[in-house]
């Protein structure tokens, strides 16, 4: 039995980082009607910059946090205008395709740059052990620090005027620019700040498990169905989305071989995606 | 209409264009390598064991067939660790750079890979850093193993632990790719031949990274004894977590990973990990050609400044069998060489060499034996000693 | 009658007063006077003639990855092209095909012929009731479903032990033997694929001619209003999603026969079936030209960037910019340009 308690701590720790992950995407979601496929390639940013700043520079592994953030804003914003502002009123297909291509640039670059080799940052911390189980140290910073930016972004939201500013655009784009709102510089906005998101949760990710170049898909898949369960547009659904997911796989994994876990997530996905369409935790959205 | 056409007939001369060929007095021989990937650390140190070869033969002139002289050119391409793109490129190996001989890739996922290509098109290819056996089985006329295979991997480690503690729990962690599968499927008939309990048997995908349920289950399951892992990465980071979970085990055995020198990196997570190896520096066998172990041992440091796990040793070695394949059959012809190497039982510094010849199992390898390595702290830096079998060991064990 | 008139050219007119249908649909006697269905057996006969003649076995390597990606392409566009769907998962039905065909030929040891075929209807026929349920989705939420269900399928037959896990399976060399021997086997295989895809632009463009067809391409404009002028939409699309899967399946089947080994990741490989949507708006969203050409190139493209030691790995950032450059500029396509330039191109190719 506790053996179970703990898998489900342990998962329900991990979740947080998958909800950050994916309030990224919803956010820009819900804002400008947008999938972000370069979700993935922010992530791994993250990934590599916790590489970078911890090894090159030298920088105390969660120190590189803070700088995460502004890094992923700043080419979140450049994917923006390079990739989204064209065809952000256009059919989906456009969209999906026009980020996608982004996210295939992005990558590849990456490829190119650091090859698909695994990559690791070493983080010592000690861990919680209880009853012969232990909680890695890295794994509780993960989670109180996700916790403490989706606080953040809370705050962001509905206490300053940038968040007004977005909340009115994702209500209703052309009633904001009536009432004066720049709302293009509003969507770059937001879309960075989706970004940094990503790239901050692909950092806090680093800090857990090793990497490579290609990692960001599984997190990317793992943020849609997050998404989905939480409903699109939904920042608050989406962290209590990771955790929920987060609980399933603490749950399922004492019982069955870990590899099955895929699968239950993804039939759920379908599932939720035919049958709560607004996701399960649509009671929760914001404006 | 004239739009397809044109291209299509551009596209004939484009991809007419490329093509190469092997120089008269060279012995092309090809080969992929996981540059990149999650592979490239033992594959690399498996092309390191081939560049020796070559270059050392090279320096004295070549291979002797026939009475000429052929400087070895080797033709390799970056397979990413992809099975795909080992395809493609075998493929492209031997039609379009046109090798004469083939060695394998690392790991016996890629290797089977490259043996249906090179079955396809009927090339002898040398196959080292792959143990898996049903590569063999499926009717092959032109493989030969260099490694000894799957089943006997964790045997030792199994007698070992019997030895050391006849109740112990026995938990089976390992990736879920052919040669791990093939190694764990003797295994778990071994330990419960030996009388040891299994207290766990688990694959993960080999896409893992955290392995944090899986050790949870392990130490739920009050295991004393983990044998199992994959290859580097995966070994590397399960030998991590194990010491940041605290999972009280008595004695871990994984294959491969523990076996490269950058295991060490991992500091005092290393210590007390085995892993059974093919071939260590320490051996002491006499050769019939080529140089000793210790030898190669120094030639290696001396060209790479690390020293050689049993993966740049098994590549060496490929070398050198081929080599001595070519100078007795005194020609590149294909079939006499097969010939030689179908009839060929020697001892070179990696071990006794012997191929089998029933058709059944082509190529599979008979006469080499395996040792087992752990990692121990001598004044404080962990450093590998040969534990197993008893008359090889160079340091006792650790339990 | 009067529905039919609409597809004649002046010729047809005159070969339907005289009653010259000899008892065949009326639908495959236009499309056997038209010219381009000439030239799709044109280009299937050169496929085939090519390498063969000067056993360039090179040559036949690279077409035949060029004729698997065809085939997917255009019978992606089917879904894409005219009902505008976007099946971002539809690498599925190949690899599906593929574990059903190699399991059939290795396990209980079928003729290649007959897996193939029974891989395909399989397919075809879970593709029908798959798509029941996620087609009722629009837009975004259906692509991501279809995502869904290639990775839900993914992880399961990674878990599948009689499909090898995840490992996969490798075909023993024995199975090369009733096709009298590996390199015979592989010439034998490809002319299938060469056929399939032949059978694959030939389909589509049978489609795009039919009513079928029609209200395919209602359902792309304007699915509502498709609806309410009498297409019957749930049926319509559930069978296109099924239509589409056959071919693809069946390729699937033969390709990773001729491969040799089949497992989880190469088969349900998420890539290759962006890389396929490529294709499709690289040549030009809804034509039957538009979608082989587009995989022609992209996989030319592609061959010679992986080859290549200095562009291997930029061979993702080369497509992705391509895309971005088509979707942004050039939604088009090739053939959207063409036959901007020349419009009269557009009553020779469709």
């Amino acid at each position: 039995m506790t053996g179970v308690i703990a898998s489900i701590i342990d998962g329900v720790l991990v979740g947080a980082v998958y909800g950050l992950a994916a309030m990224g995407l919803t956010l820009i979601w819900g804002v400008m009607n947008v999938i972000n496929l370069t979700h993935g390639a922010m992530i791994v940013l993250g990934m590599f910059a916790l590489y970078f700043l911890a090894s090159a520079v030298g920088l105390p592994p969660y120190g590189a946090v803070p700088v995460t953030i502004v890094i992923g804003f700043v080419v979140g914003v450049l994917v923006y205008w390079i990739a989204v502002h064209r065809v952000v009123g256009r059919a989906h297909l456009m969209s999906l395709l026009s980020t996608f291509s982004m996210n295939m640039v992005l990558i590849g670059l990456g490829t190119a740059l650091f090859s698909t080799s695994p990559y690791n940052v070493p983080v010592p911390l000690p861990g919680v052990t209880w009853e012969g189980y232990t909680f890695t140290g890295t794994h509780i910073m993960a989670a109180i620090l996700a916790l403490l930016i989706a606080g953040l972004l809370y705050l962001l939201l509905y206490r300053t005027r940038v968040g007004k500013a977005i909340r009115a655009v994702a209500d209703n784009r052309e009633a904001a620019e009536l009432n004066g709102i720049p709302t293009t510089q509003v969507l770059s906005f937001a879309f960075g700040l989706g970004a940094a998101l990503a790239s901050v949760s692909g950092t806090l990710i680093a800090t857990l498990f090793p990497f490579t170049v290609l990692s960001g898909g599984a997190y990317e898949l793992k943020s849609f169905v997050v998404t989905v369960l939480g409903g699109l547009g939904n920042p608050a659904g989406a962290l209590m989305g990771g955790v929920a997911l987060g609980l399933i796989e603490g749950i399922a994994t004492p019982f069955m071989p870990v590899s099955w876990t895929p699968i239950i997530e993804f039939l759920l996905f379908i599932a939720v995606l035919i049958l709560f369409p607004r996701g399960i935790f649509a009671f929760t959205r914001f404006s | 209409m004239t739009i397809n056409r044109l291209i299509l007939v551009a596209a004939a001369a484009l991809l007419t264009f490329s093509q190469t060929a092997a120089a008269d007095d060279t012995l092309t021989i090809g080969f992929t390598v996981s540059r990149t990937g999650k592979l490239n650390n033992d594959s690399i140190a498996q092309m390191r064991g081939f560049e020796l070869w070559r270059d050392e033969l090279n320096a004295k002139g070549g291979v002797a067939a026939g009475g000429k002289q052929y400087k070895v050119n080797f033709v390799s391409y970056d397979d990413e660790s992809a099975n795909a793109r080992v395809q493609q490129l075998y493929t492209r190996i031997i039609n379009q750079d046109k090798a004469q001989f083939l060695f394998s890739p690392y790991s016996s996922g890629l290797v089977a890979t490259a043996a249906i290509v090179s079955e396809q098109y009927g090339r002898i290819m040398l196959t080292t850093g792959a143990a898996e056996e049903k590569t063999y089985k499926l009717g092959n006329k032109n493989l030969f193993q260099v490694y000894s295979s799957a089943d006997l991997y964790l045997a030792g480690a199994i007698q070992a632990v019997k030895e050391l503690n006849p109740k112990a729990e026995v938990a089976l962690v390992y990736k879920d790719d052919p040669f791990s599968k093939a190694v764990l499927q003797s295994a778990r008939k071994q330990v419960t031949e030996a009388g040891l309990k299994t207290a766990l048997d688990e694959a993960y995908s080999p896409e893992t990274t955290d392995f944090g349920p899986i050790i949870n289950k392990v130490i739920s399951a009050k295991a004393d004894v983990l044998l199992g892992g994959g290859h580097y990465p995966d070994g590397a980071t399960l030998a991590r977590q194990l010491y940041d979970h605290k999972a009280g085990l008595k004695w871990v055995t994984l294959l491969v990973a523990p076996d490269s020198p950058n295991f060490a990196t991992l500091g005092d997570a290393a210590v007390g990990v085995s892993v059974p190896s093919q071939w260590e520096p320490q051996v002491s066998f006499k050769p019939d050609f080529g140089p000793t172990a210790a030898e190669f041992t120094q030639r290696f440091q001396a060209k790479y400044g690390i020293e050689p796990g049993y993966h740049a040793a098994g590549g060496y070695a490929a070398g050198l069998l081929l080599q001595h394949a070519i100078e007795q059959a005194g020609t590149l012809d294909q079939v006499k060489v097969a010939d030689i190497l179908n009839k060929m039982d020697v001892t070179t510094m990696f071990g006794r060499t012997k191929f089998s010849t029933n058709p059944k199992e082509h190529g599979l390898q008979m006469g080499h034996e395996m040792v087992i390595a752990q990692w121990q702290k001598k004044d404080a830096k962990p450093v590998k000693e040969v534990i197993w079998p008893k008359t090889a060991k160079t340091s006792d064990i650790l339990y | 009658m009067a529905a039919h008139k609409s597809f004649q050219g002046a010729t047809e007119a005159a070969a339907l007063k005289s009653k010259e249908y000899r008892g065949v649909s009326p639908i495959i006697w236009h499309i056997w006077r038209r010219p381009f269905t000439w030239l799709i057996a044109l280009v299937g006969l050169a496929f085939a003639l090519l390498p063969a003649l000067g056993d360039n076995v090179q040559l036949r390597e690279s077409l035949l990855l060029a004729a698997v990606y065809i085939t997917l392409a255009s019978n992606l566009n089917i879904v894409l092209g005219y009902t505008g769907y976007v099946n971002f998962g539809n690498i599925v039905f190949f690899g599906l095909g593929g574990y059903i065909c190699v399991y059939l030929v290795s396990e209980w040891l079928w003729p290649l012929s007959a897996a193939a075929l029974i891989a395909g209807i399989s397919v075809s026929l879970l593709a029908l009731i798959f798509g029941l349920g996620i087609l009722r989705l629009r837009g975004a939420f259906f692509a991501l479903a279809t995502i869904g269900v290639n990775e839900a399928v993914k992880a399961f037959v990674s878990n599948f032990e009689p499909w090898g896990g995840a490992t996969g399976i490798y075909l023993s060399l024995e199975v090369y033997e009733p096709l009298g021997g590996p390199r015979q086997a592989l010439w034998t295989v490809y002319f299938l694929i060469v056929a399939v895809m032949t059978g694959s632009l030939f389909l589509s463009y049978a489609i795009k001619s039919s009513k079928f067809g029609l209200g395919l391409l209602a359902i792309g404009e304007n699915e509502d209003a498709a609806a309410v002028l009498g297409v019957h939409t749930p049926l319509y699309k559930a069978l296109a999603y099924s239509v589409s899967a056959f071919l693809p399946a069946i390729v699937g089947g033969l390709f990773f026969f001729k491969t040799g080994i089949i497992e989880p990741g190469g088969a349900f490989d998420l890539t290759r079936s962006i890389e396929t949507i490529v294709m499709v708006m690289l040549g030009g969203l809804g034509t039957v030209t538009g979608a082989a050409l587009g995989a022609f190139l992209y996989e030319e493209l592609r061959g010679v960037l992986l080859t290549t030691e200095a562009f291997s790995h930029f061979q993702l950032v080369i497509a992705g910019l391509l895309l971005l450059g088509i979707v942004l500029f050039a939604p088009g396509g090739l053939m959207g340009f063409i036959y901007g330039r020349w419009p009269r191109v557009r009553r020779l190719l469709a």
